[in-house]
């Protein structure tokens, strides 16, 4: 079985998997790391989203062998000391969450969102950069606002 | 008010662990020498099975077990069953076809379980399942609800002839016939309310374990209702005794009705891993959701109006054909029934009412109850039907619901299909929602859109719902096979804080803050040392679980009885410790005291000496922790009015809901910011039903919708902000003064989005979802494209 | 999935070399359709030869009158290059437009027009602008290159090293998505070239083409006014639960429409 090494969340981890192995499959099963979800297979609901080398991809749709060598972040990455990372907290702040589980892939995908977008977020623009990131509890209304929030709270 | 007590928006404790990735969803519970299981499904909707060969399975690498029906039935396991009876109209019982875990000679709709296959690995068991040779003899399959019953159907249940569950009917045939004869006008509208696959975001899972020291079996389950599920997998699937069987639904991924079914591989799981050894784990993945998990509504109907020269109802006729899928899940009857025809009054008087409803088998997934559950069929039916009545009397909408409403003086407000309303204000609804929306000034931006060659719409939809499912002598006279009240028991540690045991499952709804919140007000204990435990068979008292908006009107009230045993006791503790008589001891704010003095002591302290009671009242028994049971005496009712605004493209057909209002009454808010964010999710699920989901099979009975690629999903970019008040009245009956709020927006919705389509088009009806196509075809037949 | 052999090069060669020695191998570029289809076990290649690591096959250059984009280049790289938006700000906005954020940080250029899915976005702007697919062995012309669905010129052994798309004096892309899928159930790129102009549609059918006739309406008069008389057959459309033949064939015309008001 081919071996993969990659720094996650600023551990070196390694590990061997068999090439079919998902990032997420490693992430949860052999790292885990459950708190990247898995909702659908079809690369679509962002439940999985992780970032690698800074940028989110669909831990679903791609192969852990393929993220070999890379920096990966997840959602237990976030917080530091204890204390959440001001995206978690306006979540928290604006109850952008019910079950919590699209919780972290949207989480991972709004820090994405203020990488690319900035700290001044519209509304327009952050539910059309939410297309990935599938929730079924909280009609968005309050992770869009949770984005908002948590963008301009990262930029003070 | 006390600090995070009734009425603060309070945030949530239960949040941090989903936000740092701490969050205990089934699929994240690994155990030591746990297997996977994959299930072979039927590739076929209808077909018998000539042979099963596992040989070759069995063979290959890392496989632990392939089992079938044959086994199981062997082992004496199942069937799945319904648990509310339906007479049907020849007064026989609804007829219940079998329903194996395992198929047993024959497979009925795509997705059937055939056999599981457990191996080391999730790849080996799933390469293995594609070794099971099955031999099947494909039969026609029928799928189409309307022309399921009609003569010369391929027959799929022999106990069910013309592949009839039940015919039911309810009212006053002869009267409401009657009436119809005399009105000044009938409104007629055929519609279809269309399939819905539920689509939790976490998708269905088990991990059974058995020790063979103890003979138990733990399952963790994705489950709206733990001990419903052991009850229902003790005493009718035969799975283990109840003292014997352990069932947990940790952190749960949303429900919205498909986790409180008991599904064959619930059962099977929990079976398997005892006849292996090893623990079993299997996880849905999204297809398999599509195919198995129960779906939801699926119904076409004819309706009818009656009314008089001023556009007042006089009755109303409703036939309607409800598919119920290959077989009957755990509640499948109830919804299209009891909890369908009992709310055809909507908010309006109409004196009578007569419904016919036509149960039939198809060979489709089974379906259940979906977020709001027969009502959200009811309230669209009779609210798209009082707009075509509107539009044939050339009244407003609002109008002719002003008219017609239930006035609020009238309550409790007995209607003429068994509901009695417990309290409700539509007008001041209606008025506020319409203030908000600035209804009267809809025809400038109407006027507006066509400049740019759009289309505006404005729709209402002005619904009640029947939640918080009660009182149990009721649903045991319509024939649930369970009663309907909550438990829950709220223990004082020696310390002083507190743990609440409660037999409702939060699964989104935000139970670990609110639950606190009510203890913080009655008891006076801040609110971080309240922790609110449930899920658990183990840890917690029989409860009946989550579902049909009940958890806080019937489980909140059974905290707050259990809150009132504490204080009681307490007041005895206190009075003795503090040399008084009991009848001068006063509770308020934490605090037992003297009345009229400064002697107090804190509940903490009562606590204390309760657990250490060197000097203790004679014959008081120690310990301080109480529960109670509460079942309610009725329903509880929540009402209001939405307004969906809608600006239509006539040339491609594309629908944008601008603007979205909704004024609702719940009662008293606990928590407003989660009942805000119950308000939202309904109204998207509502939308998304309006607009984009559509379960389709062909008619060979393959699910064509069985991924996010062609079930269409409402996402961020489908949906504006809302605009949400409240219209609140006091439910008499209910002790908190509260209703349920967690289907309302799903009800609401539909008819208030298609309302607005219809406007918009100028149009009689469309039906849902209102695809892009599909309104740009009935702006044809408008002729404005 | 079932099980398969990973290779990773660091070189094309590399990657060829693997690929010739793979009993039924498939090259991998972003993998955003093929791992949904392998874990969906519709494909069960023998090796997976991921083209991820050769550095070569991704950049964004500006020659001339024209940009070449490396064919391992995310969507996001060209969303976001600033080349890209200043040349063929319709490029760069539809790959902006692909999937979501997160696809087009792993999706790329080349898998995307190797893969020639019926309902993709790119197909239609290398056909459009008249752009040429350089490979490991030749230059093709877009117009050769697409050749069926899901088949496009490409030999089996043969890798798309970049695209090269010739800038238009304007050009633009409209999409009507899919509701579920978001791909695109018509998508018309329309765009004033030095070859004249040239009209391409997707979605619409099995694979994408050009719209003759289109094109030729809108040489008399560059205008959406002169789109409405033109015949879109509908027998060639595809047809499924989203959008049938006949809406299809109405929406391939109002795309149309709206790309060369957005033209001019």
């Amino acid at each position: 079985m081919p071996a993969v090494a990659m720094n996650v969340n600023g551990n070196a981890v390694s590990g061997e998997v068999e090439p079919r192995t998902l990032l997420v499959q490693f992430l949860r099963e052999s790292l885990r790391l459950t708190g990247t979800h898995v909702g659908c297979d079809t690369s679509q609901c962002g439940a999985c989203v992780v970032h690698v080398n800074g940028k989110s991809v669909k831990s679903c749709t791609m192969l852990a062998v393929m993220a070999d060598g890379c920096d990966v972040t997840t959602i237990e990455g976030l917080a530091t000391d204890g204390s959440m990372h001001p995206m978690q907290q306006a979540f928290m702040d604006n109850h952008g969450l019910q079950c919590g589980f699209c919780t972290p892939g949207m989480v991972m995908t709004a820090l994405d969102i203020v990488n690319r977008n900035g700290n001044d977020l519209n509304e327009a623009t952050v539910r059309k950069e939410l297309e990935g990131n599938i929730c079924r509890c909280t009609g968005y209304h309050n992770i869009v606002k949770s984005v908002k929030a948590g963008a301009k709270a990262m930029g003070e | 008010m006390v600090e995070n007590g009734i009425g603060a928006s309070v945030r949530r404790k239960e949040d941090k662990r989903f936000l740092i990735g701490k969050g205990n969803y089934t699929d994240d519970i690994n155990v030591a020498a746990q297997t996977h299981a994959y299930f072979v499904r039927s590739p076929h909707a209808h077909a018998t099975i000539n042979s099963i060969d596992t040989g070759e399975a069995m063979a290959s690498t890392g496989v632990v077990a392939v089992l079938t029906g044959d086994d199981l039935a062997a082992d004496g396991i199942g069937p799945l069953i319904c648990g509310v009876t339906v007479t049907s109209d020849d007064g026989e019982p609804h007829r219940a076809p079998a329903h194996p875990a395992l198929a047993q000679g024959k497979v009925n709709y795509v997705g059937d379980h055939v056999a599981i296959v457990i191996a080391e690995t999730l790849a080996q068991a799933r390469d293995a399942a594609e070794k099971v040779d099955i031999d099947y003899g494909v039969l026609p399959a029928v799928t189409d609800t309307g022309s399921a019953a009609d003569e010369g159907q391929q027959q799929i249940h022999e106990v069910a002839p013309n592949n009839m569950c039940f015919n039911w009917p309810f009212g006053e045939k002869d009267a409401v016939e009657a009436a119809f004869a005399s009105a000044h006008k009938i409104s007629t509208l055929d519609l279809v309310n269309n399939r819905m696959v539920t689509n939790p975001m976490e998708p269905r899972a088990a991990l059974g374990e058995y020790n063979e020291g103890t003979e138990e079996i733990t399952l963790h389950l994705t489950t709206q209702n733990p001990h419903v599920h052991r009850l229902v997998l003790s005493a009718f699937n035969n799975l283990a005794p109840e003292h014997k069987l352990r069932v947990v639904g940790p952190d749960v991924g949303g429900g919205f009705g498909a986790k409180i079914f008991v599904y064959a591989e619930e059962l099977v799981v929990g079976w398997a891993c005892r006849k292996v050894k090893r623990p079993v784990k299997w996880t849905s993945d999204r297809t398999e959701a599509f195919l198995s998990d129960a779906h939801g509504r699926d119904h076409v109907a004819t309706a009818e109006m009656a009314m008089d020269e001023n556009g007042k109802f006089l009755a109303m006729r409703v036939m309607t054909q409800a598919n119920l899928g290959a077989y009957l899940s755990t509640f499948a009857t109830m919804v299209p029934s009891y909890l369908y025809a009992f709310l055809l009054a909507g908010q309006y008087t109409t004196p009578l009412i007569y419904s016919e409803v036509k149960a039939v088998f198809t060979n489709t997934a089974p379906v259940d109850a979906c977020r709001g559950a027969g009502r959200p069929e009811a309230t669209y039916l009779v609210e798209r039907l009082v707009d075509v009545a509107a539009a044939d009397m050339g009244l407003d909408p609002a109008e002719i619901r002003r008219r017609n409403f239930i006035p609020v003086d009238a309550f409790p407000y007995q209607t003429p299909v068994v509901q009695c309303y417990d309290s409700g204000d539509y007008e001041a609804a209606l008025d506020k929602a319409m203030a908000m929306a600035d209804y009267d000034s809809f025809s400038a931006r109407a006027d507006e859109a066509r400049t740019r060659g759009k289309r505006r719409g404005i729709g209402l939809s002005s619904y009640v719902e029947a939640c918080g499912i009660a009182p149990s002598a009721a649903v045991g006279q319509l024939g649930a096979g369970v009663g309907l009240w909550e438990s829950a028991q709220v223990r004082f540690n020696p310390t002083g804080n507190v743990q609440v045991f409660t037999g409702a499952h939060s699964h989104g709804q935000g139970h670990e803050t609110t639950f606190a919140q009510l203890v913080t007000e009655q008891l006076g204990v801040p609110f971080e040392n309240i922790e609110v435990i449930h899920g658990d068979t183990a840890k917690t008292q029989f409860g009946m679980g989550t579902y049909g908006s009940r958890s806080l009107a019937v489980g909140g009230v059974a905290i707050a009885k259990a809150c009132e045993k504490l204080i009681a006791k307490g007041k005895k503790i206190a009075a003795h410790a503090l040399e008084a008589a009991e009848g001068d001891i006063e509770f308020a704010d934490g605090n037992f005291s003297v009345a009229g003095t400064d002697k107090a002591m804190n509940i903490a302290e009562v606590a204390f000496t309760a657990y250490v009671p060197h000097s203790y009242p004679e014959g008081l028994e120690p310990g301080f922790d109480e529960n109670a049971f509460f079942d309610p005496l009725n329903f509880s009712f929540p009402a209001g009015t939405h307004i969906c605004e809608v600006e239509v493209d006539p040339e491609t057909g594309v629908v944008e809901i601008v603007k979205y209002t909704a004024v609702d009454d719940f009662g008293k808010l606990v928590n407003p910011m989660i009942v805000e964010g119950q308000v939202h999710g309904g109204i998207v699920h509502g939308v998304g039903q309006a607009l984009l989901e559509g379960c389709r099979y062909d008619s060979e009975g393959q699910l064509i919708t069985a991924s996010y690629m062609d079930y269409a999903m409402p996402r961020a970019d489908n949906v504006p902000s809302f605009d949400v008040d409240y219209a609140p009245t006091n439910p008499p009956h209910n002790p908190l003064g509260v209703k349920g709020c967690g289907e309302a927006g799903a009800i609401g919705a539909p008819p208030a989005v298609i309302n607005a389509i219809s406007n918009a088009l100028g149009i009689k009806h469309i039906d849902m979802p209102a695809t892009p196509e599909n309104v740009w075809r009935a702006a044809q037949t408008a002729a404005l494209g | 999935m079932y099980e398969f052999s990973y290779h990773k090069s660091a070189s094309v060669d590399g990657a060829v070399e693997a690929m010739n020695k793979a009993e039924d191998g498939k090259f991998v570029a972003g993998g955003q359709t093929m791992l949904p289809t392998m874990k969906h076990r519709l494909a069960a290649p023998s090796d997976i030869i991921d083209l991820g690591g050769i550095a070569e096959l991704v950049g964004i250059t500006v020659e001339g009158d024209s940009i070449n984009i490396g064919a391992m280049t995310t969507h996001a790289a060209v969303a976001a290059s600033g080349d890209v938006q200043t040349m063929i700000p319709m490029l760069a906005k539809l790959a902006g437009n692909i999937g979501d954020p997160a696809v087009r940080n792993r999706g790329t250029i080349g898998g995307s027009i190797a893969n020639n899915d019926p309902a993709a976005d790119y197909p239609a702007a290398v056909l459009a602008l008249g752009a040429t697919v350089k490979t490991n062995k030749r230059e093709i012309a877009g117009d050769d290159f697409f050749t069926g669905m899901f088949e496009t010129a490409l030999a089996d052994d043969e890798l798309i090293t970049s695209v090269s798309f010739p800038k238009p004096t304007a050009a633009a892309y409209m999409k009507f998505e899919n509701p579920a899928s978001r791909y695109a159930i018509v998508g018309v790129c329309v765009a004033k070239t030095d070859d004249g102009i040239r009209v391409a549609v997707t979605g619409a059918t099995p694979c994408v083409h050009r719209g003759k006739q289109l094109e030729e309406a809108l040489k008399g008069e560059f205008s959406s006014a002169a789109c409405v008389g033109v015949d879109v057959p509908e027998d060639q459309m595809n047809a499924d639960i989203h959008a049938s033949a006949e809406y299809r064939a109405h929406l391939v015309k109002v795309m149309t429409k709206r790309a060369v008001d957005a033209c001019t």
